[in-house]
């Protein structure tokens, strides 16, 4: 008997050792730590981009390119993937030197120019220090660059993540030098941008355009929905060399029945409708991956389904759940306000004088509120954002003649006003009516 | 200046003879009769007279220039000995290629008389080495048997373009004038190879220009005039030749050393005068008594000849006095004894000649009369209204030397100065000459061996070594001054210790009058030695540890060859503006005036590559010595920070200092409005030109202005993309300085990007024909820019190698490959992008096109279109999505920049406008529809 316990619990033990390896797997994989094996659905571009990389690193060829794609498709990952399959190569591991910038970190060219020589720790960096002035850190940088040529110096790539950011610096002295240097004969470079918008051509002054090669990799992922279900499978699968076989097989065998059932299919195939990139799907299965604990080995379809739930949820039908029953009836009172005045802005005076009509007509179970009270409702719906002012000058108007405009569709209204709990049915009513 | 080094045994001393016969009261300047040269150690006296020829020294030994000489003449100070000539050139002056103009085999005594104007005949009359004799063979008649080698032969005349006869009256005056002196040669053979032209050959001295040193020296001559205030220059009188003595002796320090040495006045009597101030600058003190030495090598009497009466007489005061009060037992009588002495014990010829007396105040003899004379002269201004008694005053200061109260009987504005300061520490000269004790120079010197010297000395050295520790402002270098042995003076490095020292003086003494402070800041540029500042480092990236791949195959061998960055072999269709720019500039160059020009274009059209080109074609020419020397630098108003940085840039480039914007504005101003010595034409390129443009413009302005000075030499060369940027941006005043020499690059046509492409590949086969056709019609058509063209021909080779199966194997790059290269520059993606999006992002799009139609508008807010939306779903049978889902959808097609969005605080009300046309989001949902 006590054998028996014994072994039941080793194997739970067991069993919650595998459970935290999967999830240490998984997360790592659906939070962007790890770089997957291959990039998938991304062949050609892969190449494109590492036998570019490849020339810069092995022939000191001046190269600039820039990947376009929109958010979530993996720009950064083909990136990333590229650089470690480049770095892996003997001749070059030793030879290149990244410089990393963001469009969000490196505010502007001054900030940029001391992250570029701290990174590329050139003779004016003591330390984690750069000294000089801005035009001093331009000068040396630029005289650097100018004193390398193709065959003697070390390669720099730089990579340039939120690129269209980069355009809105001043002048976009930054760009046109960096690009500069990758047109002339002075150290080999790389300029890599990484960006989402697709007219960033156009942001470009022209001299700064001429001087990029035009070089653009998309990363537009026409992944049908069949690839999708099977990424999603693959992406939740165990890999092979995972410790345990028998429980590889009976997660592996889990996930296969899982992506076959028809819930699962219905709601990855709203998600994929909606969106096609991997970072939403991520998110889905990780919410997904939470649920499974040791006395629930594996993922549910039930489990995506409230996972596709909290992800699809309206987030302000959840604020409505949340009101007063006077600052429901005063939304109320601004629905029918526009579909009288056909959405013009309305103020307090009007919304009041709606809500005191309604009172006056079928006030049941709701009393008379003072006005002040219905004030400090209407300022919460404003806090709330659920109601926004129209006027920019909102001081020189008093509070209950300022305009307003419902930020709420109809729709969510009256979702709302289903889903709320113990709500008056006269409120219902009211709210359904046509008339006001 | 290395090669002046060997000849530097001889030392030539020029004194002027007779009376000044003109005071050119605008110029200030003396005109005289004839100028006495002597050879160190040598009694014979070479006379030059203007009319006689005279060989003057260049940078060819063997052949020295001849010139005429009209006149001679020094300023005021007689510090600056100037003669005004008319040269004569040798063949071999000629430049290269125009010597066949000549059209027979030259004598190799001919020489031609010059009337070209590229040459400055006003030269430093210390260049003049001896005279020679020119004669004049009339045309037709055959030159002279070899007779003399000393005779030159004239019989034409060469005026930097073609050989014609010269006509006798040109010579006439002269050899009425003077008569033929057979050059005697001013030296003896065997010190002085210069002055007789031995030999011959066929040396390749193809300067068009006589001598660019002897120019440079005579330009530097005008220049330290100019800084001169002509006040003080008769003050300076015995120091001026004290230095022209010692300058005639080393000539490697002949401009630059001058310049520093002799130039200053003020400075230099403070120089003297601060050797007193401070102990620690004992430095200055070693190098007037070397510059002493120096003299004293020469024979007594040249001294005493070289001074001129009044000088010598107080001099001999000095000398007499201060012996007397170091407690020297020289007799007073004899005035000239201890200079007698010092000469000759330094001459070594009997150093125990006069040994009762110690040899270290013979030395402080020396050091003294130069620090009296100083103060003499300063009193003997000739603008002293007191210049009667200055003779008592003379007799006074050289004992005021040696008692510390040096007020009663200073000159009123002497006490002006910052006498204060000095007055303590001449009171510690005066303690250290009773110890005998400041000779510690001259203890280093191997002359010196005696113990008590050598002690004296080990203990002053020690002193100063404590000074100097305190004492910043002089520099390590400086110590070395304190061993001036006499080579050591010749040394180049020994000018800019001269510098810096000299600095270091008029830093000191600052405000004491305004010429010194513009001294010290024209100064500043040319100090070499700069304190090690902390940012001294590099730029350099790291070098490789690997080699570069050079290419492999075909592919690779024209991808280099059409990368950008590869510098062609030629520019092909450029040739029109690119001998424009040429000529513009090489007669800019040649002229040595300055100018502007204005060159605009779209990018990509070869604006800077043409100028590169031009440059390199004419530093190639001024290699071959066809053109003068010129400099060049380029700005580019992208590589900056802001537009005053330009001045940074520029001066920096110019003479390798760092400063701060203003003070480069000031320096570069200061540098192109002053004549300089030697100086040689800036070409400027200033690319970009409409980034330096300020609310003010006078940035531009000043690149502009600069240019229409009288001796900046200056040549402005701008570039820009807009061609009626000046109208555009420019003030009135900026855009008439520019003036309108304009050029304006064409976008490429279609047949010269194609030749561009085919230049650059140079014979490597890897295009068809029709495929580079089809690339630079494209490009032709949409912008003309030679870069895009390069860059789409690169990306059809790496088409063309991905596409075969091995990349070997890959043969020509096809039409196919082209085409898909132009696909992937030139098509939107706008439309894949589209197809790409996700089922919602289309019904979105949809959506908008839908409410726009229903609105007749091209903009809705998103509550209309998500209305839409939901209609449009319920349609396709969807799930209608939720409003935060549609946002969230819209907000994607936003980041894309499909839709165009306002500002996301608006939420449901903020307005969607479409990026791309109605008709491209329908033709690329079709497919989806069907």
């Amino acid at each position: 008997m006590d054998n028996i316990i014994r072994k039941y619990l080793i194997m739970t033990l067991f069993k919650y050792g595998y459970i935290f390896q999967v999830q240490m797997i998984l997360r790592e994989r659906f939070c962007h730590q790890r770089l997957p094996e291959k990039p998938v659905g991304m062949e050609s571009q892969h190449k494109h981009l590492l036998e570019l990389l490849r020339r810069t690193a092995v022939h000191g060829e001046s190269n600039s390119v820039l990947i376009v794609g929109p958010r979530g498709s993996g720009k950064t990952m083909l990136l990333n993937c590229v650089l470690r399959e480049l770095l892996e190569v003997k001749d070059v591991n030793k030879n290149v030197l990244p410089v990393h910038l963001n469009g969000l970190l490196q505010t502007d060219d001054r900030i940029a120019l001391k992250e570029i020589t701290r990174q590329l720790n050139l003779e004016n960096v003591v330390g984690d220090k750069v000294f000089g002035s801005f035009a001093e850190n331009l000068a040396f940088l630029l005289e650097a660059l100018k004193k390398g040529d193709r065959s003697s110096s070390r390669p720099v790539l730089f990579i340039l993540d939120e690129f269209d950011l980069f355009a809105h610096h001043k002048n976009q002295t930054l760009l046109y030098n960096l690009l500069d240097v990758s047109q002339s004969a002075q150290a080999p470079v790389a300029v890599i941008g990484l960006t989402c918008r697709l007219d960033v051509l156009e942001l470009l002054e022209k001299r700064v355009k001429s001087r990029f090669s035009h070089r653009q990799i998309h990363l537009l992922s026409s992944l049908s929905f069949i690839q999708y279900l099977d990424n999603v499978r693959s992406q939740l699968s165990l890999p092979q060399d995972f410790p345990d076989t028998k429980f590889y097989d009976e997660w592996n065998d889990s996930i296969k029945t899982l992506c076959e059932d028809q819930l699962v299919v219905d709601v990855l195939q709203s998600h994929y409708n909606s969106s096609k990139d991997f970072r939403s799907l991520h998110l889905l299965l990780m919410l997904a991956l939470s649920r499974v604990s040791a006395s629930k080995p594996a993922i549910k379809p039930t489990d995506l389904l409230e996972a596709s739930r909290v992800c699809m949820v309206d987030s302000k039908a959840n604020i409505l759940h949340g009101l007063s029953i006077l600052e429901l009836c005063l939304i109320i009172a601004m629905k029918h306000l526009n579909d009288i005045y056909e959405g013009e802005p309305f103020n307090f005076q009007m919304v009041h004088n709606e809500f005191k009509k309604f009172l006056q007509r079928k006030s049941h179970s709701i009393h008379n509120f003072d006005k002040p009270v219905v004030i400090k409702a209407f300022e919460h719906l404003q806090q709330l954002e659920l109601i926004k002012s129209m006027d920019s000058s909102t001081a020189k108007i008093q509070k209950e003649y300022q305009l307003m405009k419902l930020l709420l569709d109809h729709s969510q209204i009256m979702e709302a006003l289903q889903k709320y709990p113990q709500c008056p049915t006269d409120v219902k009513q009211w709210a359904m009516s046509a008339f006001g | 200046m290395v090669r002046y080094f060997t000849r530097l045994r001889v030392r030539r001393i020029y004194k002027w003879g007779g009376r000044p016969y003109i005071f050119d009261r605008k110029l200030k300047s003396y005109g005289f009769e004839y100028l006495n040269m002597s050879v160190e150690g040598q009694e014979a006296v070479t006379t030059v007279t203007p009319g006689q020829y005279i060989l003057i020294e260049g940078n060819d030994d063997e052949y020295p220039f001849v010139a005429k000489l009209l006149k001679l003449f020094g300023d005021e100070s007689h510090k600056q000995k100037k003669a005004l000539v008319q040269w004569f050139l040798r063949l071999s002056e000629v430049p290269q290629n125009k010597k066949l103009l000549l059209g027979r085999s030259p004598h190799p005594q001919e020489i031609f008389y010059y009337l070209g104007r590229a040459c400055d005949d006003e030269i430093n009359a210390e260049s003049i080495l001896g005279t020679v004799h020119v004669q004049h063979v009339p045309e037709d008649t055959p030159f002279p048997e070899p007779g003399t080698k000393d005779t030159l032969y004239v019989k034409l005349s060469w005026d930097t373009k073609a050989f014609n006869v010269l006509d006798p009256v040109l010579m006439q005056d002269t050899s009425a004038s003077t008569p033929p002196k057979p050059a005697l040669p001013l030296f003896t053979p065997c010190a002085s190879p210069t002055a007789t032209p031995v030999s011959r050959g066929p040396v390749h001295h193809a300067l068009p220009t006589p001598d660019p040193t002897v120019m440079r020296r005579a330009g530097s001559v005008s220049d330290t005039r100019a800084t001169m205030s002509a006040g003080k220059r008769s003050t300076l009188e015995a120091e001026s030749i004290h230095s022209a003595s010692k300058l005639s002796a080393s000539k490697i320090l002949s401009a630059k050393r001058r310049g520093s040495a002799a130039d200053t006045p003020g400075v230099r009597k403070k120089l003297q005068l601060s050797i007193g101030a401070s102990p620690g600058k004992k430095m200055t003190r070693a190098d007037v008594l070397c510059e002493l030495l120096d003299e004293e090598m020469e024979s007594e009497k040249v001294v005493s000849l070289k001074l001129s009466s009044s000088v010598s007489h107080s001099l001999q005061h000095g000398c007499s006095l201060s012996p007397m009060r170091s407690g020297c037992k020289t007799p007073n009588g004899q005035r000239r004894f201890p200079w007698k002495l010092t000469s000759i014990s330094l001459d070594r010829l009997s150093p125990t000649a006069l040994g009762e007396q110690d040899f270290s105040s013979d030395l402080l003899l020396a050091v003294i009369p130069l620090a009296l004379e100083d103060e003499v002269f300063e009193a003997g201004l000739p603008t002293d209204a007191g210049s009667a008694n200055t003779p008592k005053k003379r007799q006074a200061t050289p004992r005021r030397n040696y008692v510390r109260g040096q007020k009663p009987t200073t000159p009123s504005r002497r006490k002006e100065s910052a006498m204060a300061i000095r007055e303590p520490a001449l009171g510690v000269l005066a303690e250290e000459d009773s110890e005998d004790s400041p000779m510690q120079p001259i203890a280093l010197t191997p002359r010196s061996k005696r113990k008590s010297a050598q002690l004296v000395s080990l203990r002053i050295r020690k002193q100063l070594n404590l000074l100097d520790n305190t004492q910043e402002l002089i520099s390590d270098g400086d110590d070395d001054c304190f061993v001036p042995s006499k080579k050591e003076l010749q040394s180049s490095s020994d000018e800019e210790k001269t510098d810096s020292e000299e600095e270091t003086v008029a830093r000191k003494t600052r405000g004491r009058n305004c010429k010194t402070s513009v001294r010290t800041t024209h100064k500043t540029p040319s100090k070499k030695v700069t304190p090690s500042t902390p940012r001294c480092a590099t730029p350099c990236i790291p070098s490789r540890t690997v080699p570069a791949r050079q290419p492999g195959n075909i592919l690779e061998e024209a991808r280099a060859r059409l990368h950008v960055s590869s510098v062609p072999e030629s520019l092909p269709c450029r040739e029109q503006e690119f001998q424009d720019i040429y000529n513009f500039v090489e007669s800019k160059v040649m002229d040595g005036t300055g100018g502007c020009m204005y060159i605009s274009g779209v990018p990509g059209t070869g604006k800077t590559a043409t100028i590169h080109e031009v440059i390199r074609c004419l530093q190639h020419a001024s290699d071959m010595d066809e053109i003068p020397t010129f400099r060049f630098i380029e700005i580019n108003g992208m590589k900056m920070t802001d537009p005053h940085q330009a001045y940074v840039q520029i001066l920096q480039k110019l003479t390798d200092q760092k400063v701060t914007a203003d003070h480069a504005a000031a320096l570069l101003e200061k540098r192109f409005s002053n004549p300089a010595p030697k100086k040689e034409t800036t070409v400027l390129l200033v690319d970009e030109l409409d980034l330096l443009w300020t609310r003010k413009q006078n940035v531009m302005y000043n690149l502009f202005d600069w240019p229409t000075r009288r001796h900046a030499r200056l040549v402005v060369l701008t570039i820009a993309n807009t061609m009626d940027l000046p109208e555009r941006i420019m003030i009135n005043r900026v855009a008439s300085r520019l003036g309108l020499t304009r050029m304006s690059f064409q976008p490429y046509s279609f047949k010269q990007l194609q030749q561009i492409i085919t230049s650059r590949l140079n014979k490597v086969k890897a295009f068809e024909e029709d495929a580079l056709q089809l690339v630079s019609r494209k490009v032709a058509a949409l912008s003309g820019d030679a870069r895009r063209c390069l860059d789409i021909c690169r990306r059809a080779t790496e088409i063309c190698e991905h596409s075969a199966s091995h990349p070997s194997s890959a043969g020509l790059v096809k039409m196919s490959h082209v085409m898909e290269a132009l696909d992937e520059m030139f098509s939107s993606s706008y439309i894949t992008a589209i197809r790409c999006a996700s089922l919602q992002e289309q019904l979105f799009l949809r959506a908008v096109i839908a409410e726009f139609r229903r609105l007749g508008l091209e903009e809705a807010t998103f509550q209309q279109v998500f209305v839409q939306h939901r209609t449009l779903s319920r349609v396709e049978g969807l799930q209608p999505i939720s409003l935060s889902e549609g946002l969230a959808v819209c907000q994607r097609l936003g980041a894309c920049r499909l839709l165009l969005l306002e500002a996301s605080r608006l939420d449901m009300l903020q307005r969607v406008r479409l990026n791309v046309s109605q008709d491209d989001v329908l033709y690329a949902l079709k497919p989806v529809r069907d």
